[in-house]
């Protein structure tokens, strides 16, 4: 996998928002990607070139008609003998030409601007799609290695670093280097000594301000990743208030602010420099340049030999050229951002999903229900066997237990069912048909999995209950949220089943959540459900009530729970105890306290380690 | 394609309402803060005060800068005017001047640039750090109502904001002073010339009034629709497990792809809206050339004027227009700055609630006693929490807090450490009213562990070491081998040197809770007031948690919220809350005997075993 950077590092990767160096290498490549995405719309490219072709058209019909308009009068001035309405017949028509040619640069600038844009967005919202399509069909094994802020960024900032590129980056060259190639050519063309001295900055400028560019945008990542740490160290303080005033730590929390935030100003400093420098580049070549040109161009005059609106013309050319050469710090500032932003992006977009239905996958055709384990081995990656050897089967009607220490594979079990991992080793069947050669869709509805941590979308709760199924009716909301013992919650609020959770609603407690995550697990009716561990945070009394209600109301023919507190599965038909990826103990619950081992030695710890706590006096009341 | 389904409605219920104690008011987002408010302002610029020296050199630079800026053209003119009248000694000189003004204006403005950025970093860098050491003092009861999220937005965005103002104001002086040089010039140049040329600028003003309101809501639109369709990204990338496990993939695409449409219409929008506005300022900028030369160039042939004049009359007209719009977006980010102080001032007007007396003792050598006195505190004074609390907690002895969720349990630990001040009634620690001593010793004596272990991004010894800097790399082992932490903590790939990453997430909940026992261990306090974790723990790291509990204890007062029966039978002295009063008071067996509601809770806990619970209480009375 491309992203064994992002895999190994502990750090949180949401707190660096972009990868910190601008890899020059991949620049052409990435480069020539985007603009191979602006081109799939050539027709408005082109479109948007030729505005922009004859908007600097436009630009440089200005100064020859300053330059007419000045040698004009003082040709008529000196010779003074052309009648009155000769001379304003020529002043007016230049008059005339001069508004025709702002018009026309202004209406040509607009729409080359607004097609960039078009474009750019155009490009945006495709890659948009694609991104987002990329994310829901990779597997879980690429979402446990990325970390999710991470691919926020890249679906966000790192896009928008893509999208802007082709307006300030292909656009803008595609014009600059065209107005530069017309000046020029009108230049020498009209006098090549001049055109030299007044074209000398260009060069200059250019580097300079190309080398500024790059450089301001790898000290703004800098910047970034200082910024990143500070507002981490701002944010920790500020959750973690109750140990930070626990511990009368205010002065040892200032100096790590104080450390945080004197290496942001300091990096800033530098920035300023940097910025500073090159602007000044432009302005010395620039100043010098037309000052060279003053200098020839004025002793031509004196001497008689040019005419002072040629000095004026080329003056003017110089001060036209002048705001599209610094934009070379734009482009190249741009690329350094489509150059990381980009292959990030593109990264992502590259990978081919490892689960996805095979060529001649079929339909999984649900008979009377049988899952079997069948020698099941697993490993995430590279890494050591996670699950090795396991084999059971959980028949129609009957429930399989798993319990063991952190890490010893139970989860793993959980994913593999429903094929959110394929086996290393050995095969998973349901009633005969192996999970790999049956569509991801009809095997996921089949089997339900109620994860551990409860997942709740920013919505009602009534969208949520029926989230995998949203023409669901109303009854069958109902029905899965009294299963999971929530309902009588639900109804004590004002908006009942509309009431929204999440950020911008209601707070829910954690063993809330999770019964509104056992009820979205029953919604659909699945085959196999799966509880991996997901009434931790449920009372013992509640949670036997949700069991109770599961036995009587689903056509659920097979369970299968994971759990630490061993009452939630010691009723279960067989229990399977697992340590390092292997079955060590399994049986009924009896058998396994009569067995001795790890079973009922665990058993005897959790029964000295009850707690006393509110919710056993009052039940599914666990309200905050 | 929205399939027309009641759960797929966006509906926005607004959360409940809450009447807190002390919050920020004034609407997060947007520029609705328009008014001038001159209070403010002076707050503002006493923060520019301690740079005094730094502000006014700044804006020495400025006015240089612009002035020298101004005399450019003018030079220019008069070289032209030079060579026309072929006085060449006239022409170098003029040229010498040109010189001296560049090197003047390349100085200054590099000047300006240098001491406005690094000023407006600087100031930041103040009202940051004060903002931040006033969130050190604020009272808990302001943090616990407003997020943590809306604090940063203080700290990051708001201050950010004050920064864009500062960066840029200096610019806007010098763009001013531009503008003014300019119309200056012009009309002193030729006054009728000059008033007529400036006749353009009040259409300018009237047309971009006329599309201020159009852009500013298209702009909201576009900001809006694009943050709907990255929250909609986020939203599936953290949900991504539930998204695949109940096969919504199909569906959210579409949903997506509507957002994404929505976001690319709006985006679009709001680029004509900007661009629109360029052939306005182009069309004015031609009218304003076409005067110049009609009336200009009549007056040339008239001999009214000079061409020099004309020359640095069309020079003039090309830099009017960018100092105009530079100052009408000065403007808005000057309203924008206007609502961010507003913010920022408001939260460090939020009281200091908490803090040292003017004579405040130190606590050293008392005896580590802890004393409630007819205690009666509420986080709304008028809803008390605790009614007419008395405890005394003697030196050394263990008294475990028991009772029902919302007994008051945690609200009186939090005053024991004066997290809050109590409305009636006293609390003492070490014979001392907890409000007569500073708040530094108080932290020195008195240790806490929280419910939820909070750790801070770092390595895993800093964690432990938190604020007792002289503890030594031996001291934190030391520690971390009593609270049976050691073990795993060597088996991390960099054992004490292992980063965590944000709030520990690398590790399980149990590790976490170890080390913030070592951490409390490492700070030896004579006092130890513990919440113990309800999570479910695996049962390793369970019984470590017992044995750590044990050496914590030792020696110490301590006050312990339990909910593990173990943790209770360890404990001297058992108090009984209910409703925010003491109910009971003794020992195990004194309270068992006295069938309160000590006596229900453990049965209530036995009672959750379901039909084993005759066992459990048989064991658990026989590991007694």
């Amino acid at each position: 996998m491309p992203l064994s950077k992002v895999e190994s590092g502990p750090a949180d990767s949401s707190t660096t928002p972009q990868t910190l160096r601008v890899d020059i290498n991949q620049m052409p490549r990435v480069l020539l990607r985007i603009t191979r995405l602006a081109l799939r719309h050539r027709g408005r490219m082109a479109l948007a070139i030729a505005c922009s072709v004859g908007s600097a058209a436009a630009s440089l019909a200005l100064p020859r008609l300053f330059g007419t308009a000045v040698d004009e009068a003082q040709f008529l001035l000196r010779g003074g003998n052309s009648p009155q309405a000769t001379v304003n017949a020529a002043l007016w028509t230049t008059a005339f030409l001069a508004i025709t040619a702002t018009f026309i640069r202004g209406i040509l600038t607009m729409y080359a601007g607004y097609l960039g844009e078009y474009v750019s967005q155009q490009v945006a919202y495709d890659l948009r799609l694609r991104f987002f399509r990329q994310m829901q069909n990779l597997s879980f094994g690429f979402h446990d290695r990325v970390h999710s802020g991470d691919l926020i960024t890249r679906g966000m900032l790192d896009l928008e670093g893509t999208r802007v590129f082709i307006q300030n980056g292909v656009l803008q060259t595609v014009s600059l280097l065209l107005l530069l190639g017309f000046a020029g050519v009108m230049m020498v063309s009209t006098d090549p000594q001049m055109a030299v001295i007044g074209l000398l900055f260009v060069p200059i400028a250019g580097l300079a301000l190309a080398r500024m560019g790059f450089l301001l945008r790898v000290a703004w990542l800098r910047i970034q990743e200082l910024m990143a740490n500070l507002t981490l160290t701002m944010e920790e303080n500020l959750q973690g208030v109750r140990v930070v005033r626990a511990f009368a730590a205010k002065k040892f929390e200032m100096s790590k602010f104080d450390k945080a935030s004197i290496d942001t100003l300091n990096q800033a400093y530098k920035r300023i420099i940097l910025r500073g420098r090159g602007l000044s580049a432009m302005t010395l070549s620039f100043y010098a340049s037309m000052g060279a040109l003053l200098w020839y161009g004025g002793h031509q005059v004196a001497v008689g030999a040019m005419t002072a609106g040629r000095v004026m013309e080329f003056l003017t050319y110089m001060s036209l050229m002048q705001t599209p050469i610094r934009q070379v710090a734009m482009i190249f500032n741009s690329a350094a951002r489509a150059t990381s932003a980009g292959s990030r992006l593109f990264e992502i977009l590259d990978l081919q999903p490892e689960i996805a239905d095979r060529p001649q996958a079929t339909q999984l055709v649900a008979g009377a229900g049988i899952l079997r384990f069948d020698k099941v081995g697993f490993a995430y990656g590279d890494a050591a066997m996670a699950l090795s050897d396991v084999s059971f089967e959980v028949r129609p009607g009957q429930t399989l237990g798993i319990v063991g220490p952190a890490g010893s594979g139970k989860s793993t079990i959980a994913s593999l069912v429903p094929r959110f991992y394929d086996v290393t080793e050995g095969s998973i069947t349901i009633d005969g048909q192996d999970v790999r050669n049956v569509t991801l869709a009809s095997l996921r509805e089949y089997v339900s999995l109620v994860p551990q941590e409860a997942f709740l979308f920013d919505n009602s709760i009534g969208h949520n209950v029926a989230y995998s199924d949203p023409w669901m009716p109303d009854e069958r909301i109902i029905e899965s949220a009294v299963t999971a013992q929530i309902h009588d919650h639900i109804s004590t609020l004002a908006q009942t089943y509309e009431t929204r959770v999440g950020e911008r609603g209601l707070a829910l407690s954690g063993g809330q959540r999770q019964r509104l995550t056992i009820a979205r697990g029953v919604a659909p009716e699945p085959g196999v459900i799966i509880f991996d561990d997901s009434a931790a945070a449920i009372d013992s009394v509640t949670e036997r009530r949700v069991r109770d209600a599961l036995a009587g109301a689903t056509r659920t023919k097979a369970t299968i729970i994971i759990a630490h507190r061993l009452s939630s599965l010691m009723h279960a038909d067989e229990i399977i105890v697992l340590e390092a990826g292997r079955i060590v103990e399994r049986g009924t619950h009896e058998q396994l306290i009569t067995f001795g081992k790890t079973y009922a030695a665990t058993f005897r710890m959790q029964s000295q380690a009850a707690t006393l706590d509110a919710h056993q006096l009052a039940p599914g009341d666990d309200t905050v | 394609m929205t399939p027309d389904a009641p759960h797929l409605s966006a509906q926005q219920p607004k959360p409940r309402a809450r009447a807190p104690r002390a919050t920020l008011g004034v609407a997060e987002d947007d520029v609705a803060f328009a008014s001038f408010d001159a209070k403010v302002v002076r707050r503002f610029l006493a923060f520019l005060k301690p740079h005094g020296p730094a502000f006014i050199w700044a804006q020495v630079a400025v006015l240089t800068a612009a002035m020298t800026q101004l005399a450019i053209p003018a030079m220019i003119g008069k070289a032209v005017n030079a060579a026309v009248a072929r006085q060449e000694t006239m022409l170098d000189l003029a040229l010498l001047a040109f010189v001296g003004l560049v090197v003047v204006y390349l100085v200054t403005s590099f000047l300006e640039q240098w001491l406005s950025a690094r000023l407006a970093q600087r100031v930041i860098f103040d009202i940051r750090r004060k903002l931040f050491a006033h969130c050190q003092d604020i009272s808990l009861s302001f943090t616990d109502k407003t997020h943590v999220g809306r604090i940063m937005s203080r700290l990051q965005g708001d201050v950010n904001t004050l920064q864009d103002l500062l960066e840029t104001s200096t610019g806007a002086v010098g763009d001013l002073v531009m503008l003014i040089g300019i119309s200056v010039v012009l009309v002193s140049m030729d006054w009728k010339l000059g008033l007529l040329t400036l006749t353009v600028l009040p259409p300018m003003l009237a047309v971009r009034a006329v599309w201020l309101p159009y852009s500013k809501k298209s702009f909201l639109a576009a900001r809006d629709a694009s943050s709907t369709a990255n929250s909609a990204l986020a939203e599936n990338i953290n949900g991504v497990r539930t998204v695949q496990e109940n096969r919504r993939e199909a569906i959210n695409f579409e949903l997506y792809t509507e957002k994404a449409h929505d976001n690319f219409r709006a985006q679009v929008g709001a680029a004509w809206m900007t661009q629109i506005m360029t052939p306005m300022v182009d069309i004015l900028t031609g009218f304003a050339m076409a005067i110049v030369i009609i009336v200009g160039g009549g007056a040339v042939l008239d001999g009214r004027l000079e061409v020099g004049v004309m020359v640095a009359f069309i020079f003039y007209l090309q830099r009017f227009f960018e100092p105009v719009r530079m100052l009408l977006m000065q403007y808005t980010v000057m309203q924008r700055a206007m609502a961010a102080a507003h913010r920022i001032f408001e939260m460090l007007d939020v009281p200091v609630a908490i803090q040292d007396v003017p004579n405040a003792v130190a606590l050293r050598g008392e005896p580590p006693t802890v004393e409630f006195r007819h205690v009666t505190f509420g986080y709304d004074p008028k809803r008390p929490v605790l009614h007419d609390i008395c405890l005394k907690v003697e030196p050394r002895e263990v008294v475990a807090l028991v009772g029902p969720t919302g007994s008051g349990k945690t609200s009186i630990i939090s005053l024991a450490h004066r997290f809050y001040d109590t409305d009636q009634g006293q609390v003492l620690v070490g014979g001392h009213n907890v409000r007569d001593v500073t708040l530094d010793s108080l932290g020195r004596m008195i240790a806490m562990v929280l419910q939820e272990p909070f750790l801070f991004t770092g390595t895993i010894e800093e964690n432990i070491r938190y604020n007792t800097l002289k503890a030594t790399t031996e001291d934190i082992v030391a520690a971390a081998k009593a609270v049976c932490a050691h073990d795993f903590i060597i088996q991390l790939p960099d054992g004490y040197q292992t980063r965590l990453g944000q709030r520990g997430r690398n590790l399980s909940m149990g590790q976490r809770q170890l080390l913030s026992f070592a951490r409390a261990l490492v700070a030896d306090p004579q006092i130890l007031i513990l919440d113990e974790a309800t999570a479910n723990i695996d049962s390793f790291t369970e019984s470590a948690i017992q044995k750590a509990l044990k050496v914590l204890f030792a020696g110490r007062t301590c006050i312990v919220i339990a909910h593990r029966l173990a943790t209770i039978r360890d404990a001297d002295r058992i108090v009984v809350m209910k409703q925010g009063r003491i109910v009971e008071d003794g020992s195990h067996d004194t309270l068992l005997r006295l069938g309160g509601l000590y006596f229900q809770l453990c049965a209530s806990a036995h009672a959750s075993f379901d039909d084993s619970a005759q066992d459990v209480s048989a064991q658990a009375s026989s590991a007694t």
